[in-house]
């Protein structure tokens, strides 16, 4: 391939403004234990986890609650020491009641994590990490929640060359990933040790945006020069997180429509999931909490917090405080995040933020007007799809043709084009629906 | 913490965005227009400025009483009938009598975006479509102009202006022939500097240039039009008629005069660009403005009028939709030809 087909950065995409000032000098603080937690068995794709603990039983902060069921799921574990209260249904973003593990906890406990058999950088094999991995009950923490060790299996037949650790944390407001790496710089590099080791790659390359330099230089100063590891800046660009387009940005491959990265012989592993198999690996600890952005104009006190896994949305927002005329809140980032209508739901694995919005950002009701055929959402859409065709077949619920002649389902529902159109379409919002559909009209394919 | 208690709104993502909105991209497009505006009325006086007032009325309460017709409230906040009005008024001979003035505007908006389904179904520039009825209709009025600049007449409103409807008109102003008449008729070419500082005669708002294309930058700048649509058609233009230049000075014109002439740069630059009737990739506009060129060569060069750029853009318009089902963005990650 010639030198000049490297690309910086993918084709297309946007500049949201990036408000990351609030909170990306902010060190990371601890989170109290709110009184109740509810940990769902189902944070992740895949199937839930299966309870291992009574109502009634007392657990200590750590330990194992649930087992993953089957290859496609993965472990819970006690965020914190207290009693089991109840195993019953509780409210989720996605709206569905999932069956969770209600924990009361003791506020009289040391709350010291338990240790499990540790993995052994040195001496595990692949196997025994990928296990390690799934026990530990790791998944994608970049809102993805996809189980790590899955991705880590390279299947029959495929070669993996590189490894992407995603430091690319392009969505406004969030800042985990960026105090993540300047604060668990160690933890990140033992995390790609571990993850070279399970997937045979021979390189590895963190990638990051220019607005995290700081962390990008940490990095530089501390890896070791045994380790075949690049440290890559982009310009600031949404979604460059995205996998596929990462892929893109730092090797110049494209992943096939439909396939996965492994095709074109890489994996990516978000940051903060590698800087928490570095952390909890070699303890043989599990997954009992996360760093979150708590942030947006409609919050008092923003930050990034390492919180308990199943800290309802309302304790961490009763702690940090919001302003009074709060109009909305969300949790991720504002181009994908999905807004919580009941404020009970826990902060799971794959929550990244539970960002505020106050009535100033949120206008009311905003005029839709017809497509003006301005092409910006295709100039936009990353993915080279064309949203304005795709929405005018939409309104009129040609969902098939939209997905045999337009791409539909390579729309990985990023929200550029919603965010640019001068019409205020509520395109990306179409085009969940309309998968939905093509799904339910298409079941065999 | 009572605001935890209340209801939020949900909504789904994304929770923000770029702030742009069709009202605010026209108007933009109606401050681009601004300068050109300004100067018709300075170089043809009170006449211009009847005929422009008369065309954004005629238009905005042509929208207006359809909207109300067909319980379509609320579509002039989007200011886009307005763009229409002042482009349209902007193509007119400055001395066109008001009420032809009145008719054009109405059909323009009437047949050539309400009947399509209003803003963003339109298939052609309602502007053009007003301005092909009325060159159809007055073929005499709509070929009469006038000298620019007739010092002291600024104030002078000519018979022609205020002649009873359907009443033919008698002009009374000073006439002059166009540049591409005098030069299609006569062989004249005139000099380049009067034409692209706009100091001959013609529509109201062709004539300058400079102005013309200082607004087209302004958009431009401000990532409101597609600068590709602009180029393709000038540099089609200055390539087809160069090379005939090149082999035959004698007869073709040069280049330069073919570009600053006539109403290429106001169709260039504010009538071809209407996002609604071009298609919508860059590939696309790219053949659409190589199009225009080309028809704009061809009409001028030997077609049976002196001007073609109004033709040019409404063929090309039709083929515009052709087009977006010829080329298509390439899909990430689907080959061409497979996906
Ligand atoms: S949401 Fe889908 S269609 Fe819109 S820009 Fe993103 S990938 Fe393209
Ligand atoms: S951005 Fe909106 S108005 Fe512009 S082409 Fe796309 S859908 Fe149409």
């Amino acid at each position: 391939m010639l030198g000049f087909a490297r690309t910086e950065t993918f084709r297309h995409g946007i500049h949201p403004p990036e408000h990351k000032d609030d909170t990306c000098h902010l060190a990371i603080r601890r989170f109290p234990f709110a009184p109740t937690l509810v940990v769902p068995l189902s944070q992740h794709l895949g199937k839930p986890a299966v309870p291992i603990v009574r109502e009634g039983q007392e657990v200590v902060r750590g330990q194992t609650i649930a087992e993953a069921d089957g290859f496609l799921s993965v472990a819970m574990h006690a965020p914190a020491t207290g009693i089991v209260r109840r195993i019953a249904l509780a409210p989720s973003i996605s709206g569905d009641m999932i069956t969770s593990i209600y924990l009361q906890a003791q506020p009289a406990s040391s709350q010291e994590v338990a240790e499990g058999e540790p993995c052994d950088l040195a001496s595990a094999s692949s196997v025994e990490i990928i296990s390690a991995i799934q026990k530990a009950g790791i998944v994608g923490l970049g809102g993805a929640a996809f189980p790590t060790h899955v991705k880590l299996k390279v299947p029959e037949g495929k070669h993996l060359d590189t490894l992407i650790v995603n430091g690319v944390e392009c969505e406004p407001y969030l800042t985990t990933d960026h105090r993540v790496m300047l604060e668990q710089t160690a933890d990140v590099i033992l995390g790609v040790r571990y993850l070279l080791r399970a997937t045979g790659a021979g390189e590895a390359i963190i990638a990051v945006e220019s607005n995290k330099q700081d962390a990008a230089d940490k990095l530089r100063q501390q890896l070791p020069d045994d380790l075949p590891v690049t440290v890559h800046v982009c310009p600031v660009k949404y979604p460059q997180g995205a996998e596929k387009l990462l892929i893109q940005a730092l090797l110049g491959r494209e992943v096939p429509s439909g396939g996965l990265p492994v095709d074109v012989g890489a994996i990516c592993v978000n940051v903060a999931t590698t800087a928490e198999i570095g952390r909890l690996l070699p303890h043989g600890r599990g997954i009992q909490e996360r760093v979150i952005t708590i942030g947006g104009p409609g919050v008092r006190h923003k930050g990034n917090y390492r919180i308990p896994i199943g800290t309802t949305v309302r304790f961490a927002l009763e702690q940090t405080g919001t302003l009074k005329n709060l109009s909305r809140v969300f949790l991720g980032g504002p181009m994908m995040g999905a807004a919580v209508s009941n404020l009970d739901i826990p902060v799971t694995k794959g929550t990244s933020g539970i960002i505020a919005f106050t009535t100033d950002e949120i206008g009311e009701n905003i005029e839709v007007y017809p497509c003006i055929h301005c092409a910006r959402c295709v100039e936009a859409c990353p993915i080279f799809l064309n949203p304005s065709q795709l929405g005018l077949l939409a309104r009129h619920e040609e969902y098939l043709q939209m997905a045999e002649n337009y791409n539909l389902l390579d729309c990985f529902e990023c929200g550029a084009c919603s965010y640019v159109c001068p019409s205020h379409i509520p395109l990306v919002q179409y085009f969940r629906l309309a998968k939905k559909m093509v799904r339910k009209l298409e079941p065999a394919k | 913490m009572s605001v935890l208690h209340k209801t939020l709104g949900i909504g789904s993502s994304p929770h923000v965005t770029s702030g742009d909105s069709v009202d605010t991209i026209m108007r933009n497009v109606v401050v681009a227009l601004l300068p050109v505006t300004v100067f018709a009325v300075y170089v043809f006086g009170i006449a211009a400025a009847l005929v422009l007032t008369t065309a954004i009325i005629s238009c905005v309460a042509t929208e207006r009483f359809l909207g109300k017709l067909s319980n379509r409230p609320g579509t002039l906040g989007d200011w886009s009938v307005t763009v229409t009005g002042l482009l349209y008024g902007l193509t007119l001979p400055p001395h066109l009598p008001l009420w032809m003035v009145a008719v054009g505007g109405f059909f323009g908006v009437s047949i050539g975006k309400f009947l399509f389904g209003g803003l963003g179904s339109n298939a052609f520039n309602p502007a053009l479509v007003g301005r092909a009825f009325l060159q159809a209709a007055f073929p005499q009025a709509m070929t009469h102009w006038n000298a620019p600049s007739a010092s002291g007449q600024f104030f002078d409103i000519p018979s022609s202006t205020l002649t009873i409807p359907f009443v033919s008109p008698v002009f009374d102003s000073v006439t002059a022939a166009t540049p591409l008449a005098m030069m299609k008729f006569d062989g004249i070419q005139t000099a380049s500097p009067e034409l692209f500082f706009g100091l001959t005669s013609g529509s109201a708002g062709e004539t300058s240039s400079m102005l013309i294309l200082l607004g087209g930058l302004y958009l431009i700048a401000r990532k409101m039009m597609n600068w590709r649509i602009v180029v393709s058609i000038l540099a089609t233009v200055a390539v087809i008629s160069g090379a005939f230049a090149f082999f035959d000075p004698v007869t073709y014109p040069q280049p330069h005069f073919m570009l600053l002439s006539g109403g290429l740069m106001l169709g260039a630059v504010f009538m071809a660009t209407d996002p609604v009737a071009t298609p919508i990739t860059n590939a696309g506009c790219w053949l659409y403005g190589a199009l225009i060129g080309s028809l704009v060569v061809v009409i001028r060069f030997w077609g049976g009028m002196p001007e073609g750029v109004m033709y040019a853009i409404l063929l090309a318009n039709a083929v515009s939709p052709h087009i977006d089902r010829m080329i298509q963005p390439r899909v990430f990650g689907v080959r061409r030809g497979t996906g």
